[in-house]
């Protein structure tokens, strides 16, 4: 069948299931948009203030669906726009596709208006790039783009289509395929041959050796990673878990991977890690990691890092062995399937010693009453108030730190937080993208003085498509996290982080006409949030906080996990 | 430790790019990098040398498979493979120093490809170290231009990757 090229990249679309894209027009994506008008009824798009907003908000859609999302965005600055998001995916494995126009092949390379080399930009940031030249390439550029998102370790791919391949008057052949099917096309099949396009099935006798080693170990201790959360390994996980019987530590990619408020759970490891996380590494024999790139962040040093444990990593990505902490046996797979093999032949542990040491180390999780407002009373309210099931989009920083510790998530999608890029103003964006993937759930967005302005434009798509989402201000008027450093490391020496400036976030929220709130204590902030939730439509709740509350405890940088600079503690 | 990879990639435009961005991004060095398709004209073959330590190479390595567009990525060990490399070197020669040039010329296996009165042009194809080795010898008569390939590799016997 003979279509436009322009409807074959929409048939496309609808062949993946798409059913909802993120954006913004330009000059040479106008033949896209022109054929997305056609479509409107069948592909829904939500325009964005901005294209990184259209870019996390796509990556907050794959995050809390488990579907791959889609951005569009025109060339030169559209493109460049969108690479911190693209970036953001990258590093928190999100499957996107990024899909980008350029200017005509006979003005490529020829600095033409909005002109970027937008694949050579993403090059580091995505699984693949696909520059298309040629439209009859269209379909199968599609699907291998999707399927390289969605596969393996997913995370972003970025399509960039010449101007010219786009024109109305370019006709192609196109059959449907769908999207089930599509692994069979040759030009998946060849694919195939470069890259694993198939989850690997975990090898057995990696298995028998791992159970050997859960046989011999008397302190065990489980890290969930982020692995466990794409990999939508959630129940496996929390099998395994109870049946290792032993402690676990959750990173902040493994948010939603295992209950917060599970009797085993020790909370965050690393920097900001718990000291139940934190000790329990340092002193277990046996340390499983699934699905965790042993970050900086965790490990913070790999030398003296778990130094009495046998390692072992369980990841669905080859190149993450041995990355940044040498282990002593890995097993490659998919988190649930390697789970799901695992609790197929284990018994049931039972590590009452280890726990009964380990376990109790945990502090108490009830905020201490106070006159001044504190941040873990803002998240008990939140916690309390807010329906079970809320999804929780952070920022990045102390309000991104506090949500993760105080705040149980106990579903993959729960948490959307970038972890690996820690990009300020992904917070918003994400959370328009999880709204719209999930009508039915409430949303709240987290964030900080500082994160809430680099993206608080977007409060007007929250506004435009009436979008329940409640930002929750952590207003201590500074860059908190960076202000904790100069404290602790700098010598009280605050050099530009002081936020001593507007706006009025909650003339602000008026003025894009939401609800704006302020408060000051824990009984205004659970009026305020009361209310919100009842209103049932986009708020805005601005907490004063103290300038100097800190995110407790703290290991520095570089120094061994139990190393802490700042103990845990209200004081 | 020199470290030979070979690596079979998808023949397109900014696959090159992508493989020796991977090398940049962990801040090490290429030694020698030679790139040509292969009999399928679909695929091309980049040898890659690098000195670097094991763990490095073999992260690179674990990364470079994960592209697209590469189809095998194998480091080749140095007893089991063919390594060649071309170099085309220029010296000053006259009608005294000419026969001694022509006797090293000789024992190396190089061929003179071009010769004028001042100058002579010598090419030799060889393992690297037998190329440095022939360098060495030229050295003396005053070397006007070098210009070297870079190795490329195959591995012995039957199997390919």
């Amino acid at each position: 069948m003979k279509i436009r090229a322009t409807q074959a990249i929409m048939e496309c679309l609808l062949e993946q299931g798409v059913d909802t894209v993120f954006g913004y027009p330009g000059g040479t994506i106008l033949n896209i948009y022109d054929e997305l008008y056609r479509y409107q009824d069948r592909i829904h798009h939500v325009l964005t203030a901005h294209e990184q907003g259209a870019a996390h908000a796509a990556d907050g859609y794959a995050r809390s669906t488990g579907k791959v999302g889609v951005c569009f965005a025109t060339s030169g600055p559209g493109a460049t726009n969108l690479t911190t998001g693209i970036a953001t995916a990258h590093l928190d494995s999100s499957p996107v596709v990024f899909i980008t126009c350029n200017v005509g092949e006979n003005l490529l390379g020829k600095d033409a208006f909005q002109e970027v080399d937008s694949t050579g930009i993403a090059m580091p940031i995505t699984k693949a790039t696909f520059l298309v030249r040629d439209a009859a390439t269209i379909p199968d550029v599609m699907r291998q783009a999707f399927a390289v998102a969605a596969t393996g370790r997913p995370g972003p791919v970025l399509i960039d289509f010449l101007k010219n391949v786009t024109a109305p008057s370019q006709m192609i052949d196109y059959d449907f395929v769908p999207w089930r099917e599509n692994r069979r096309l040759e030009s998946l099949r060849s694919l195939n041959a470069s890259h694993q396009l198939k989850n690997p099935e975990p090898n057995r006798q990696d298995i028998e050796k791992l159970l050997e080693m859960i046989g011999q170990a008397k302190k065990p201790f489980l890290i969930c990673g982020g692995g466990v959360v794409r990999g939508r390994a959630h129940r496996e996980f929390g099998e395994f878990a109870e049946k290792l019987d032993a402690p676990v530590a959750i990173t902040v990619m493994g948010g939603g991977g295992f209950p917060g408020g599970h009797s085993l759970t020790t909370g965050m490891i690393g920097m900001h890690g718990s000291r139940a996380s934190n000790v329990a590494c340092d002193e277990c024999d046996l340390l499983i990691a699934v699905g965790c790139r042993f970050s900086d962040r965790v490990a913070l040093d790999p030398a003296t890092f778990a130094s009495q444990a046998k390692i072992v990593q369980i990841d669905i990505d080859r190149a993450e062995i041995d990355k940044n902490v040498l282990t002593d046996h890995h097993i490659i797979g998919s988190a649930r399937k390697v789970l799901a093999l695992l609790n197929e032949k284990m018994p049931q542990y039972h590590h009452d010693v280890w726990k009964q040491y380990i376990l109790p180390m945990r502090a108490p999780s009830v905020a201490a009453e106070s006159e001044v407002l504190t941040p873990q009373q803002i998240l008990d309210v939140i916690q309390r108030q807010a329906p079970k099931d809320t999804m929780v989009a952070t920022d990045v920083g102390q309000n991104q730190m506090w949500a993760i510790k105080y705040l149980h998530f106990n579903y993959p999608g729960q948490l959307l937080t970038s972890g690996g890029f820690g990009t300020m103003g992904f917070g918003l964006g994400a959370a328009i993208g999880a709204q719209m993937g999930n009508p039915d759930k409430r949303v709240i967005h987290i964030t900080g003085d500082g994160c809430f302005r680099m993206n608080c434009h977007e409060l007007c798509t929250v506004e435009h498509y009436h979008l329940p989402i409640i930002s929750v201000v952590f207003n201590n008027g500074t860059l908190g996290m960076v202000r904790q450093w100069q404290n602790l490391i700098y010598d009280k020496r605050f050099s530009a982080t002081t936020l001593d400036r507007g706006p009025d976030f909650v003339k602000l929220a008026e003025a894009y006409g939401l609800k704006g709130y302020r408060v000051r204590t824990r009984v205004e902030m659970e009026a305020a949030l009361d209310k919100a939730l009842a209103d049932g439509c986009g708020a805005v709740i601005d907490c004063v906080l103290d300038i100097d509350e800190m995110v407790r405890p703290m290991v520095a940088a570089g120094s061994p996990i139990t190393d802490f600079l700042l103990k845990e503690g209200t004081t | 430790m020199k470290q030979t990879i070979s690596v079979l990639v998808e023949n397109r435009a900014g696959v090159l790019g992508r493989i020796t961005s991977l090398f940049s991004r962990r801040a090490f060095n290429i030694d020698s990098l030679a790139v040509g398709v292969t009999d399928d004209p679909a695929i091309s073959r980049i040898t890659i040398i690098v000195d670097n330590g094991n763990s490095v190479v073999e992260q690179v390595e674990k990364q470079l498979n994960k592209l697209v567009e590469v189809i095998k990525v194998r480091t080749l060990d140095e007893s089991s493979m063919i390594g060649r490399e071309l170099m085309i070197l220029k010296v000053s020669a006259n009608a005294k120093t000419r026969n001694n040039i022509m006797t090293i010329c000789d024992i190396c296996g190089a061929k003179v490809a071009d010769i004028s009165p001042t100058s002579m042009t010598m090419e030799l194809s060889d393992t690297p170290d037998r190329v440095n080795t022939f360098e060495e010898m030229m050295r003396p008569f005053n070397i006007l231009e070098v210009a070297r390939t870079g190795m490329i590799a195959l591995q012995k016997g039957g199997g390919k990757i």
